[in-house]
This record gives structure tokens, sequence and C-alpha cells, in this order.
């Protein structure tokens, strides 16, 4: 499947505004862009679809001058643009809405839209005149949002409003998105689409990254993949098959295990009217209540930020509740810290697997039994740790969950993320936990990784442990999990059995606003 | 008590503060100019030192007043830029860039005064700047005295304040400093070079304290003394944070710990028997202490403060 050129029925949009040519990038041994050929025509919608890694983040910010790539060149209009110039890219018509969105909490939207606008030197800052222009921008192009309200007082999908104005207060021609949706609920994905479609009928063009292909499917036109650094193909979306976009994607058939139908047992993790303090107010909980059963999977879904941290520490025993009670295999939990915890039979899987899962400058077999530095066999006599014990535990764990490492004394943060989380999961899991707590197990992982994980966690359900999976995946939840809460606020709503697998309710409900 | 009372009623004590707090205002907005860049300035105690010295040594040479306080804003400014070549363009530690700089700055001072003077025992004398009053405006009573019948420097000091207010917050540079301090990635996706952009910053504000410390030696007294900022920069530093990063907050602040260190002198002559002097020599920094820890807890630092910021890096 090579590069399809639009076909005739749209020649009269097919003016191409941005070509690449040959771009590669390489770090250190890494290459991150292997000669990328695409080309982008006026009023059309180009995604670039990959899993994590595949390059695309590189590629866009090659085109954007935060990179410069070892080989080839970008056009624009058939004017090549001076690489690793973003001051070019921007004045060429260029806007980027990043991924991590590049604004600053302490100013408003107006400073951080109208910086860089104006020359450096220029005695006075125009901003009333900036503000009209502002003004009327968004009602130009429907994307509300207040000039001077402090950018840290916004929704995420408000602060991917100010990214988008940003850049057509830039006069942008090309707008590049950057996995756009990841933190969006089903709603605002909806509305960023409606904005997309009508930006591109007033002429301009964008890029769109994911590694979604059924939004993919929905919003372009052409797809181009990408894996490991290659150019794959390029297809109409009109012509595209998900299935086979999917095996394009991974470079072979990665089939997610299904679950099966288990009958829920004892509860394993009680909360009543768990309430913590001192993150923010909407990460702090609010009178929680939960339970758990043997066999079964719970999923909370919910906008970052809404609590799963403090939910998670909670449980992790992290952190201790300000006020209501725990109870862990129908005990009630009275000391709150992780080695109560771990005793009692909880497994953890942290969300930020390099800054809490391990210590990356350790090594493999060190962080296998960190969990278990005080029993036998790792100690010997009173105090003393036994390594060769330690790594002899290690080496048949590396074994049986094929953890690819050069050994047991290997240096930790040498392994890649799938790697990493296959760790984790086998310290957590070689306990035969009662419950286990996964953070985004999936997050950042490709998908053969994201099978095992999924496939580990069912393994688990099955021989009788009880999950809480916290997740910002819609799709892993309705695949996984057996019920679903919804966090927002630091309060939990369970989605009510009939409803469970209705994602506009979900959504909704994610959103903070009441369920039907 | 109502001795203390009756200090605050002297004009001696307000026009002692205003002295006082001049070399603190200096200090204080360059240190603020630095970190709402991003990037925090140790070396401000050495900057202050090597700013006093060369100031001092260019009058001593011959020079004229005006000349030095340039020159000893010059020598600020290559301070500042051996710092931000450092913590800007090569991203290494700010806090030990900054306390090697002040390391450097303050022994090369004494090591240049003693090259060039090498014979001297008794620390040499200059004219320095003389009261220049106000016409019209220091015959107001209390008010002319205090505020009007100061020296150049301090006028200048006192001008600073809203100098550097508009810059950040009225020019298009001030927004990009700010926001290089809050969130360089951001800076950079508006095609602006952060690195160009805190460095500016940094020169500028180590000039400012470099003329805080020749307000020392040009103004307050007539010689260069070893020792003679002795902590004057690091209490710009606890200014800065008290102030929030806000140059009139700045103001305030310097004033306040100013006023304590004048009154704490007066307070000495009056109390001296029953308390011990040192109780009042360190009273100012014991209520700066005091008041930062009231003043700063919800204070929104600087996000992007102490972090260094590669063009290229991975993201």
């Amino acid at each position: 499947m090579n590069q399809n050129l639009p076909t005739e029925d749209n020649s009269a949009t097919l003016e191409e505004i941005l070509k690449l040519d040959g771009i590669t990038k390489r770090f250190g041994n890494l290459t991150a862009n292997d000669g990328i050929s695409l080309s982008l025509a006026v009023g059309e919608i180009l995604a670039v679809l990959g899993e994590n890694g595949a390059g695309k983040t590189t590629l866009m910010n090659i085109i954007f001058g935060h990179y410069v790539a070892d080989e080839g060149s970008v056009e624009v209009r058939g004017q090549s643009l001076p690489p690793g110039s973003s001051e070019a890219a921007i004045k060429a018509g260029i806007g980027m809405v990043h991924q991590h969105f590049t604004l600053a909490e302490n100013l408003t939207v107006l400073e951080n839209i109208i910086l860089g606008r104006e020359p450096l030197f220029s005695i006075r800052q125009k901003l009333s005149a900036g503000r009209r222009k502002l003004r009327a921008l968004s009602e130009q192009f429907g994307l509300d949002v207040q000039p001077d309200t402090l950018v840290g007082d916004l929704t995420v999908g408000q602060r991917q409003r100010v990214e988008i104005l940003k850049a057509l207060y830039a006069d942008a021609q090309i707008l590049i998105l950057d996995e756009p949706t990841a933190v969006l609920t089903p709603q605002e994905t909806e509305n960023l689409f409606a904005t997309l479609r009508s930006l591109v009928k007033k002429g301009m063009s964008a890029i769109i990254i994911s590694h979604k292909l059924n939004e993919i499917l929905r919003i372009s036109d052409r797809i181009a993949l990408l894996r490991r650094g290659k150019l794959i193909g390029v297809v109409d979306a009109k012509d595209a098959d998900r299935d086979q976009l999917a095996e394009m994607m991974v470079g072979r058939k990665v089939t997610r295990p299904k679950t099966q139908s288990l009958k829920a047992g004892a509860a394993v993790l009680k909360l009543e009217n768990v309430s913590t303090s001192g993150a923010s107010s909407s990460e702090d909980l609010k009178n929680v209540n939960l339970s758990i059963h043997a066999h079964e999977i719970c999923g909370v879904a919910g906008v970052a930020g809404n609590g799963q941290n403090s939910l998670a520490d909670l449980i992790c025993g992290i952190r201790a509740p300000s006020s209501g009670s725990i109870e862990l295999m129908g005990k009630k939990l009275t000391r709150f810290d992780c080695r109560t915890v771990v005793k009692a039979g909880v497994g953890r899987i942290p969300e930020d697997r390099h800054a809490k899962g391990i210590i990356g400058e350790m090594a493999v077999w060190e962080n296998l039994v960190s969990e278990d530095l005080r029993q036998p066999p790792f100690i010997r006599g009173a105090f003393l740790l036994d390594k060769s014990a330690g790594c002899d535990h290690a080496a048949s764990t590396i074994e049986r969950y094929d953890i690819r490492c050069p050994g047991p004394q290997a240096e930790t943060r040498l392994l890649s993320g799938g790697n990493l989380q296959k760790l984790i999961l086998a310290r957590g899991l070689s306990r035969q936990p009662r419950l286990i707590i996964a953070s985004q197990p999936s997050r950042g992982l490709d998908e053969g990784a994201i099978a095992y994980v999924h496939g580990q966690l069912l393994e688990a359900r099955k021989h009788g442990a009880g999950i809480l999976l916290i997740s910002e995946d819609l799709d892993e939840l309705l695949s996984l999990a057996d019920r679903i809460a919804v966090i927002f606020r630091g309060q939990l709503r369970e989605i009510p059995a009939e409803a469970s697998h209705d994602i506009r309710q979900i959504g909704l409900m994610m959103s903070g606003q009441e369920a039907v | 008590m109502a001795d203390i009372f009756e200090i605050l009623t002297t004009l001696g004590f307000w026009a002692a503060t205003l002295r006082i707090v001049s070399p603190l205002i200096f200090g204080t907005l360059g240190e603020l100019l630095c970190e709402r860049a991003g990037v925090l300035n140790l070396g401000i105690e050495g900057i202050m030192t090597i700013g006093a010295m060369a100031g001092w040594m260019w009058v001593f040479q011959g020079g004229d007043l005006w000349t030095a306080v340039l020159f000893a804003a010059f020598v600020g400014g290559i301070f500042g830029l051996l710092h931000a070549s450092f913590t800007v363009y090569l991203g290494v530690s700010q806090h030990v860039t900054g306390i090697g700089i002040t390391l450097l700055a303050v022994a090369l001072s004494s090591y240049i005064f003693r090259m060039m003077l090498p014979e001297v025992t008794t620390p040499p004398k200059i004219v320095p700047f003389q009261i220049y009053e106000v016409p019209l405006l220091h015959e107001i009573p209390f008010v002319g005295p205090v505020l009007f019948s100061q020296t150049p420097l301090t006028y200048l000091a006192l001008l600073l304040v809203p100098v550097v207010w508009y810059l950040l917050y009225r020019t298009p540079m001030g927004l990009a400093i700010r926001m290089a301090g809050e969130n360089p990635v951001a800076v950079e996706a508006q095609g602006i070079d952060v690195l160009m952009v805190r460095t500016a910053a940094v020169v500028a504000g180590s000039a400012m304290m470099a003329i805080g410390g020749a307000f020392l030696t040009l103004s307050a007294f007539d010689a260069f003394y070893f020792g003679m900022i002795n902590g004057r920069g690091w209490i710009c530093i606890a200014l800065v944070i008290f102030a929030s990063w806000r140059p009139g907050k700045a103001l305030i602040a310097a004033l306040l710990f100013a006023g304590l260190d004048a009154l704490q002198v007066r307070a000495q002559q009056v109390g001296g028997a029953v308390i011990p002097y040192q109780f009042f020599l360190a009273l100012p920094y014991l209520l700066t202490i005091a008041a930062m820890v009231v003043m700063s807890r919800r204070t929104a630092y600087p996000k992007a403060l102490l972090k260094p910021f590669r063009r290229g890096d991975r993201i």
C-alpha cells in the first residue's frame, strides 16, 4: 500500500500547502523518524496514526521547529522552511497544539496568546487591541473563552481552546494537533471535531496525531501510518478498515484478551464515607463509598486531576483518610502505611512507573524484592540482605513474566516502558494479592504490552483478586471492567448497571453533569 | 515602648530608612528580574561586592561618579552573563553556579583592590555623591527633608520600582520574561528564543545588583571595605520571596526591613542598658523571617524557577 494521492473528485482542493521530504531524525541509537515524505493539501485533515514511540510527535516537532531534522526538508507552499525555528514555522502559518499544553498557568489567556505576536522590544504592549482581535476570533470560530481569566482556572477543554486560538491569532493556515483527545471527555471531543470541521471549511488544513483508530476514522480525510519511525502507508479514510489499520499500525495481529463472566465473591475492599485532605479541592476525596469484591474489576473513569491520585494513594497506604473507614479483606484498617497495606494483600501498579514504580538506578533484582525485604528468604540473620536469594528469585520471575532484560543485575532504568511495567506487574502479582490497584496500567505502552497487561489482570481476576482499575482510556475500561464508577472533583459515582456501557452517559458524568 | 514610638516620629529615622533601603531596592529588583525569568541568582552577594569595588575604584582612579555607576553596572552585567552562560545555556545547577559566582566575585574584589593598592593600610576615601535637594519639593514640611533631600542614587532606586513594574507588566519583553519563568516551552512555542530572554533578564538584573553595591561606596560611605555588603544580597533574596515576586511589594518589603534596621540602631541607645544590643542587631532579620513565613505561604512562585530549558531535548 503506497502513497495514494487524493482521488479525482476533490481535485479542486488538491493545492499542496505542506510537503515533507525524506525527514530523518535520530536520538542517539534510536531512529525516531526514518526518511518520511508526506504532503498536506489545502482544506484537508490528515491523520498521523501510530503507536506510542512510532515517531509521530517527533515528526510534528520537526515541522514546528522544536527539533532539527538530521536529513530531509520541510516546504510550505513550495518555500522551504528554515530548520529548528519555531518563529519561522509560525511565520509560515503553522500552528501547533501540543499534547502537553504550552501555556503558563499564572498568566491570563490574553497574555498567553499575544506573547510573541508583537516586536519584543516595543515599548508598549497593545493589550486592548489584542483583546479585541481575540474576541473577534473566538466569536468567528465559536471558541468561547474569557481573555482575562487566568489559564490556571480553566478546564482542560478550555485550555485546548486557548491553544487553538493561539494558533488562529498568529494567522495559522496549518493546524497541528498532537493527541488532542487524550484528555477530553467524549462530549469535548465532539466539540473539538466540530471546530476542526468548521476551520477546514474556511480553508485551513489540519494534521491530527492520534493512536485512537475510531476517532481518526471519523475526523480525517487521509491517514498516514507510522511504525517505528517509518511511514508504512497513506490511505483514504473512507476506504480504510479499522482492523486492517490496527494491524498495519502494530505490524502484526494483536488480539486483546477477552473477559469471561465470573461470579463476584466476598468484598476485599470497602470504603465508607472516606474523605481526604491536603491535596487541592478538586483532588481531595469527598465522602467516597466503594466496595470491590473478589473476581471483579471495578473501573474508575474520569478526567485527570479529579481525585484519582488521592484514591490510589489512599488504597496504596501512602495517604491516610481524614474521615471515614476503610476495610481490607473484611478487616478494618487502623494503620495507614504501605507496609500494612502490602501485608494485607494489596498489589500496586502505580500511575507513574518511573517516579513511583521503580528506582531506576538500582538493579532489577533489588526492585523485584523491594516489597519483601523483611521476609525470608531475602533476609539472612537479623538484618542482612541475601543477594543470591534475591537474584535467584529475580531470575525465575524474569522468566515467568517474560521481562526482557540482560539479567537480575541489570540497571532497571535501561528497561523499555513495556518491560518496566512487566517488572512492576511481576512484583505485585507474584505475591498473589487479593486486591490490585492499577492506575493507568497501559498508558504509554504499545499494543503488545497492553495485551499482556490486560491478560495478567484478567488472569488475576480469575484467580480471585478484586481489581480497582483507574484509567483515562474509556475503551480500556469498557473492555475490562465489570462495573464503572466516575470520579469528578473528588466525588465518586457509580454508573447504574443498565447504563454501564453508555459512553455518552459516562462522558456527561466525567464533566460533572448529573446522571440522567 | 513609648521611646520607640518617639523614634518613629523623628526626621532622622525616616531619612535613614531611605538611605538604608536604596541598595536593597536595587538588589531586590535585580534578583526579582532574574527569578521572574526562571533563574535564581545566588551570585547577588558577590555581584554587589564587586559592584561596590568597581564603582569606587573607577572614582579613585579619577573617573566621575555617574560613569562609575555605569561601570559598576557593566561589571555586574558581565558576571550576570557568566551566570547565564552556565545556568541558561549549559543548564548547570543554579544554586551551585550562584554560590560559585559569589565566591569568585568576593575574592576577585579583594584581590583586585589589593593588587591595585598594595601599600595602603587604611581604606582611602573618595568624594561621594552629595545630597541633592529637589528644588521646591524639599521645602515641604517633614516629607521634604525625608524624601527630597537624598543622594541622586536614592532617587534612582525609587524610580526603578515603577520602571521595573512597567517593564514586566506593560511591555512585550516583560511578558516574555514572566512567561519564561512560568513555562519556557510556551515561550519557545510562540517563536521566541527562551535562552535570549532569560540571559537578558539575568544580565539586566545583575547590573542592578551591582549598582546596589556601588551605592554603598559612592553614596552611603566613601571607601571600600572588605565584607561591606555584609549579607545584604542574601536579604534581597528573602525580600523577593516576601514580595511574592512583585516590584511594588518588593519596595514595601525592602522599606520594612530598612525601617527595622534604622529603628534597631536607635533602639539600642534607648534600651541598650536592659537588653543586650545583639538582640537589636538580630531584630530586623528575625522579623523579616517571621513576616516571610506569614506572607509567602500562599504565594504563586514562578513555576519554572530553577528549571533549565534545553532546546531540542525530547519533551
